[in-house]
């Protein structure tokens, strides 16, 4: 049983169709890729299960429920997460604060008591720290947790970013090419915590241009041309696939 | 650290506040002071509002017209208690904010600095024109808070300078505590990230459209308070307190110091309060003077001086 089901979802942007009836499924535990050459819909088909864009056909199904369109804030609230290909970080705030703005589901509570310094609040706020000082250590950035998130290194944002997401204790992680513009030894790092984030259980879908990592950790591929998929299946069948072969490599190219 | 610099802060202003009446060659200076407290107390919710949470409001100064008449109409018209009436004012500028804020806000964009602009504008168009209950552009006075006869009677005798100098002192202190503890808790940290990324703020579940309309009735408090205040020590007031300029003077205050910082806006508001006492004898060019300040400022120091001047201590540091 799928914990999240897309279902024939399709959107078009002026006439133009960008992504047409797709659909798929991830379970828990599995990590699911979405590949495909430049401009196949893969971040609008992201954008779309991850509530920015309202989708024209189709529906996104999350643990049973019909989450299609819902806000961002509320597929939080029901265990989603994403990170972004163009990073997405609070630039002025701390590493640290950073982190503990993914316990923001956790540790809200009453503005008032927030403004009078309550204990309650203070509580807390020191439990989310605690969680977020764990989590840094777990991707490595332990020691960058007081430095302003702006000046970090490209590699290391990528991790702040999951750090974030997982801080959520998400059902469902979306990642929006988690290495790219990593070094190798930075996508390896990002390689090993994305393999023991789906070994603890949680839904993994992944939109990444590294075919080595894709091939190297996916259970199964989903490959999408010209908004439309094309096939599916685990590596190993995908990267056989004549139709694959020739969204990549051009028609005259291949077999079929 | 952060605890640090948030002691840091309220100490300096304490010791500021307490210390600075020993320079003050003559009694006139408590009144500046008290000025300066009162404007400070309003532009720190601009900064909580805009530093942090990335609004803008150009009709703040409504919320302090209606804090400010709060204390003349509701003691005359009610027979309520000055003090209950700032409380009142208060009520009814956060009432006014949410219900301004709350279609406005869930829109992307500048709307509310729009909106807010309309507001301020009736707000300052009803006080000047409902004579019959505000008396109109030639203003009305404003009932005698009482607290400084109940300190006389108690031992402690001030003169109305002083008192209005350490009383405004005191809620500003307040005032700044409060919103030093909102910055490093879990609702400030929502508003200065969704100020960074909307879209990852609600990503991790934060209710974007719900915490810019909090930030926006916290600082129509802080507005309130500060023309409840101004009424309060001048025992008289104008429906000047609810125009445009006086929103204009709040939003430069906060920018001139640094809008994303509480110590940066009490610094604005000081400067901004002083330089037309120092510039009396040439009025004429307060303006001028004005205007050059904040261009120099946009060039220069576009954080605002204090987050400038402490990041230029802090990279020598490292």
């Amino acid at each position: 049983m799928s914990l999240l089901s897309i279902e024939g979802l399709g959107i078009s942007f002026g006439g133009l169709k960008a992504v047409s009836d797709v659909s798929f499924g991830v379970k828990p535990g599995e990590i699911v890729s979405v590949i495909g050459p430049n401009g196949a819909g893969k971040t609008t088909l992201f954008n779309m299960i991850s509530g920015v864009y309202r989708p024209e056909f189709g529906k996104v199904i999350l643990n049973g429920e019909d989450v299609t369109a819902l806000s961002p804030h509320l597929l939080a609230r029901r265990g989603m997460c994403r990170t972004f290909q163009n990073l997405q970080v609070f630039q002025s705030m701390t590493v640290l604060e950073n982190t503990i703005a993914g316990y923001h589901l956790q540790e809200s509570g009453s503005v008032l008591a927030d403004i009078l310094n309550l204990p309650a609040s203070r509580r807390r706020a020191k439990e989310a720290e605690a969680g977020a000082r764990a989590l840094l250590k777990r991707v490595g950035l332990e020691r960058a947790a007081e430095r302003e998130a702006g000046s970090l290194s490209y590699g290391s944002l990528k991790r702040l970013e999951i750090a974030r997401a997982m801080a959520l204790k998400p059902k469902v992680l979306l990642l929006d090419e988690p290495a790219a513009g990593c070094n190798a030894v930075e996508t390896e790092e990002i390689d090993h915590l994305i393999a023991e984030i789906a070994a603890s259980g949680v839904a993994i879908l992944l939109v990444e241009h590294d075919m080595k990592m894709v091939m190297r950790i996916s259970n199964h591929i989903v490959v999408l041309d010209h908004g439309e998929k094309i096939a599916e299946g685990d590596p190993a069948a995908v990267s056989r696939n004549p139709a694959v072969i020739a969204a990549y490599l051009g028609a005259e190219n291949a077999a079929g | 650290m952060r605890l640090t610099t948030k002691s840091a802060t309220l100490l300096a202003l304490v010791i500021l506040i307490a210390l600075s009446p020993v320079f003050f060659p003559s009694g006139f200076y408590y009144r500046v002071g008290a000025l300066i407290f009162v404007n400070a107390l309003a532009v720190t919710g601009i900064v909580i509002l805009t530093g942090w949470a990335g609004q803008i409001s150009l009709g703040h100064a409504g919320f302090a017209g209606i804090g400010a008449y709060a204390c003349a109409l509701a003691p005359i018209h009610w027979g309520i208690h000055p003090a209950l009436a700032v409380l009142l004012g208060a009520v009814v500028s956060a009432v006014l904010a949410w219900l301004v804020g709350r279609p406005i806000l869930r829109l992307k964009g500048y709307y509310l600095a729009v909106a807010s602009l309309g507001m301020g504008i009736l707000i300052s168009m009803v006080l000047n024109n409902e004579r019959a209950l505000t008396r109109g552009p030639d203003g009305i006075d404003v009932p005698e808070l009482g607290l400084r006869g109940v300190l006389k009677t108690a031992g402690l005798d001030l003169s109305n300078g002083q008192f209005w100098y350490f009383f405004c002192g005191i809620v500003l202190i307040l005032g700044t505590w409060l919103a030093l503890n909102l910055r490093d808790s879990a609702t400030g940290r929502a508003l200065r990230a969704l100020h960074g990324s909307e879209v990852a703020a609600k990503t991790v579940g934060m209710d974007v459209t719900k915490l810019k309309l909090q930030a926006f009735v916290i600082s129509a408090v802080y507005a309130s308070i500060s023309g409840s205040l101004l009424a309060l020590q001048n025992k008289f007031i104008t429906p000047d307190v609810a125009g445009f300029m006086h929103s204009v003077e709040m939003v430069t205050m906060a920018v001139l110091g640094g809008v994303s910082s509480v110590a940066g806006a009490i610094f604005g508001a000081a400067v901004l309060t002083l330089l037309p006492q120092v510039l009396t004898v040439f009025a004429e060019y307060e303006q001028l003077v004005l205007g050059a300040i904040m261009v120099l400022v946009m060039i220069f120091l576009r954080e605002g001086v204090v987050p400038s001047i402490l990041r230029k201590f802090r990279g020598r540091d490292e």
